[in-house]
């Protein structure tokens, strides 16, 4: 193994990466009262790629999306999108929040929670045009929900709720997800039809960041993964950076050995990954 | 009832009640949804110590000098009722209950020791107010609508209520869409660069203003009932916003028409002599409209 010591010239440095990134965020520290949810935290998120964001229950995920996006206010850190203050650049952003966040009793039906997305091209008070109804239909349509768009969303299903909070992401046009357990409580059809819709996005050169909870589906969903509890573990692409080494460091032991062994099939690195190759 | 008995006698006091209804329900819809409903109630409790003070500094019980007391003291209930919660940990709810109470008993307390005998300003009114009281004498019938002469001696609550009203729907109309959203998904609304928390504290000033034009005319009973009744109610009747406020208008609108002509009448059907509290009236109907409702509602659960 060589250590290289001199930097390669066309390898962009970190202030560089930082400035393309759709998602950099320097420092942040957010509190609830005097402990802080999340410390001194970094993150580059890789243009065009998918990152699930992951750690233990309490690790501070969704905390740091929500800091991330302004919702809460951090005590210290920065956040830029594409090199500029997140504020500056909120059309360029699309939010799914957690399903359990809201009052599905809201007398409200399908399409007007769409609608809700395509504020930023309504403004206070633009009149809802057809096509501003019909490009909701599509952001329905991609979702595999346009039969429901009339009705009240009370009626929906867990799996359904989560589709119409993705087709109202959709209507807002942007080119940064970011999703707070968009497969939390979900059927596997909707889990399969969020995915599909995500990988669509990332493909379209789009880029998804999602905080995710079923280790399981990691690597079948995405490219890049970044864990946390509390302070930031590990970052990177999820072929180097979703190892065994790194998910005991970031679950601190609460993973249990069952766990750890259900995983192995999809893990990289010491134990598993090889074992698996010599057998 | 003939125009030269109507006209002069009950026209006033029915617009009036009509326009503290809805000026009192169209927040309420959104302070409703937002689990806040009680912001109303205490409101209505808070603005009392307000004008008792705004009328022993000036000693008049003039509009402008009770209107800025009322809403001094709702702005220090504002004030008061986050201090409590954030200082002193305890849910929105209770802080609430701490604050209005306190400062509906300090208000009650203040009009006791004061010499309010030679004005109409006492306990009573402080609860009922005096709708049947304002009566428009320089009118003679329909014909006076047109009279310049006569609606210059229109009681001043009218105007002063229809520009609450005025003041009220114009915040919702320009403000609808954010509100909606908000109120929705405050996260979300964030995200996009809604300020929400100028928009939620712009809701409770707006609620502030009608409550405090309401106080004088009606008292603080019947505007607690319409900021929470009429909602109430209309939201058993749609799963959608847009025509949840519109039953939310008619049944202010009802209750007000209802409960007046109950109270005049009501009693003198039933063989008694006199006529009850209008103010009382219009809260029990709006109560009898929600229960309504509640049994045969569409979008009840």
């Amino acid at each position: 193994m060589t250590i290289t010591l001199a930097r390669d010239k066309d390898a962009p440095t970190d202030a560089e990466r930082r400035m393309a990134s759709p998602l950099a965020i320097r420092g942040l520290t957010v509190s609830y009262g005097q402990k802080p949810a999340v410390f001194s935290v970094d993150m580059t998120v890789r243009a065009g790629h998918m990152t699930a964001i992951i750690g233990p229950n309490g690790a501070g995920k969704s905390t740091l999306l929500k800091a991330a996006l302004g919702i809460l206010k951090p005590l210290a850190g920065t956040v830029t999108v594409l090199g500029q203050p997140m504020a500056w650049q909120r059309e360029r952003i699309a939010y799914v929040p957690q399903r359990a966040s809201v009052d599905w009793d809201f007398p409200t039906r399908v399409i007007d929670v769409v609608l809700m997305g395509m504020y930023g091209q309504l403004g206070l008070l633009g009149r809802v045009r057809a096509k501003h109804r019909a490009q909701a239909m599509d952001c329905l349509e991609r979702v595999g929900m346009t039969d429901f768009a009339t009705r009240q969303i009370g009626q929906l299903s867990g799996g359904q709720q989560q589709r119409v909070f993705l087709a109202r992401a959709l209507a807002q046009g942007a080119d940064l997800y970011l999703l707070d357990e968009p497969f939390a409580g979900v059927d596997a059809a909707t889990e399969q039809a969020i995915i599909n819709v995500l990988k669509g996005l990332r493909d379209a050169g789009k880029t998804v960041v999602a905080v995710h909870h079923d280790l399981s589906t990691v690597r079948d969903y995405f490219d890049d993964v970044f864990l946390i509890n509390t302070q930031a573990v590990a970052e990177g692409p999820v072929a180097t950076t979703f190892t065994q080494a790194n998910l005991q460091t970031a679950y601190g032991g609460r993973l249990a050995g069952a766990q750890m062994d259900a995983l192995a099939e999809t893990l990289v690195g010491a134990g598993a990954g090889t074992g698996a190759a010599a057998r | 009832m003939t125009g030269s008995e109507f006209v002069p006698l009950s026209l006033v006091p029915i617009l009036i009640g009509i326009c503290v209804a809805v000026a009192c329900a169209l927040p309420g819809n959104f302070l409703l949804l937002r689990r806040q409903a009680l912001i109303g109630d205490a409101i209505s409790h808070v603005v009392l110590p307000g004008i008792v003070v705004a009328f022993l500094v000036t000693g008049l019980v003039a509009s402008v000098p009770m209107l800025l007391g009322a809403a001094g003291a709702a702005l220090v209930a504002v004030a008061a009722i986050e201090a409590i919660r954030r200082l002193g940990r305890i849910e929105p709810g209770a802080a609430m209950g701490v604050v209005f109470t306190t400062m509906f008993a300090g208000g009650v307390l203040l009009l006791e020791m004061s010499d309010t005998s030679s004005v109409h300003l006492d306990v009573e009114h402080a609860l009922y107010g005096n709708l049947e009281s304002l009566i428009w004498l320089d009118a003679t019938g329909w014909s006076s609508l047109w009279d310049p002469q006569a609606l210059a001696y229109l009681p001043v609550e009218l105007p002063r209520m229809v520009a609450a009203l005025v003041v009220v729907a114009l915040f919702i109309a320009v403000f609808w869409r954010p509100l909606k959203i908000s109120t929705f998904d405050e996260g979300f609304a964030r995200t996009m660069g809604l300020r929400t928390g100028p928009l939620g504290l712009g809701l409770v000033v707006v609620a502030a203003v009608a409550a405090v034009a309401a106080f004088d005319a009606v008292g603080s009973i019947i505007v607690i009932a319409m900021f929470i009744c009429p909602p109430a109610a209309a939201r058993l009747m749609t799963n959608r916003l847009e025509t949840q406020i519109a039953w939310s208008v008619l049944f202010a609108t009802l209750a007000a028409v209802i409960g007046y002509v109950l109270a005049g009448y009501g009693p003198l059907w039933l063989g008694a002599q006199d006529s009850v509290s209008a103010a009382g009236m219009i809260a029990t109907v709006s109560g009898v409209l929600v229960a309504g409702a509640a049994l045969v509602g569409p979008a009840r659960k």
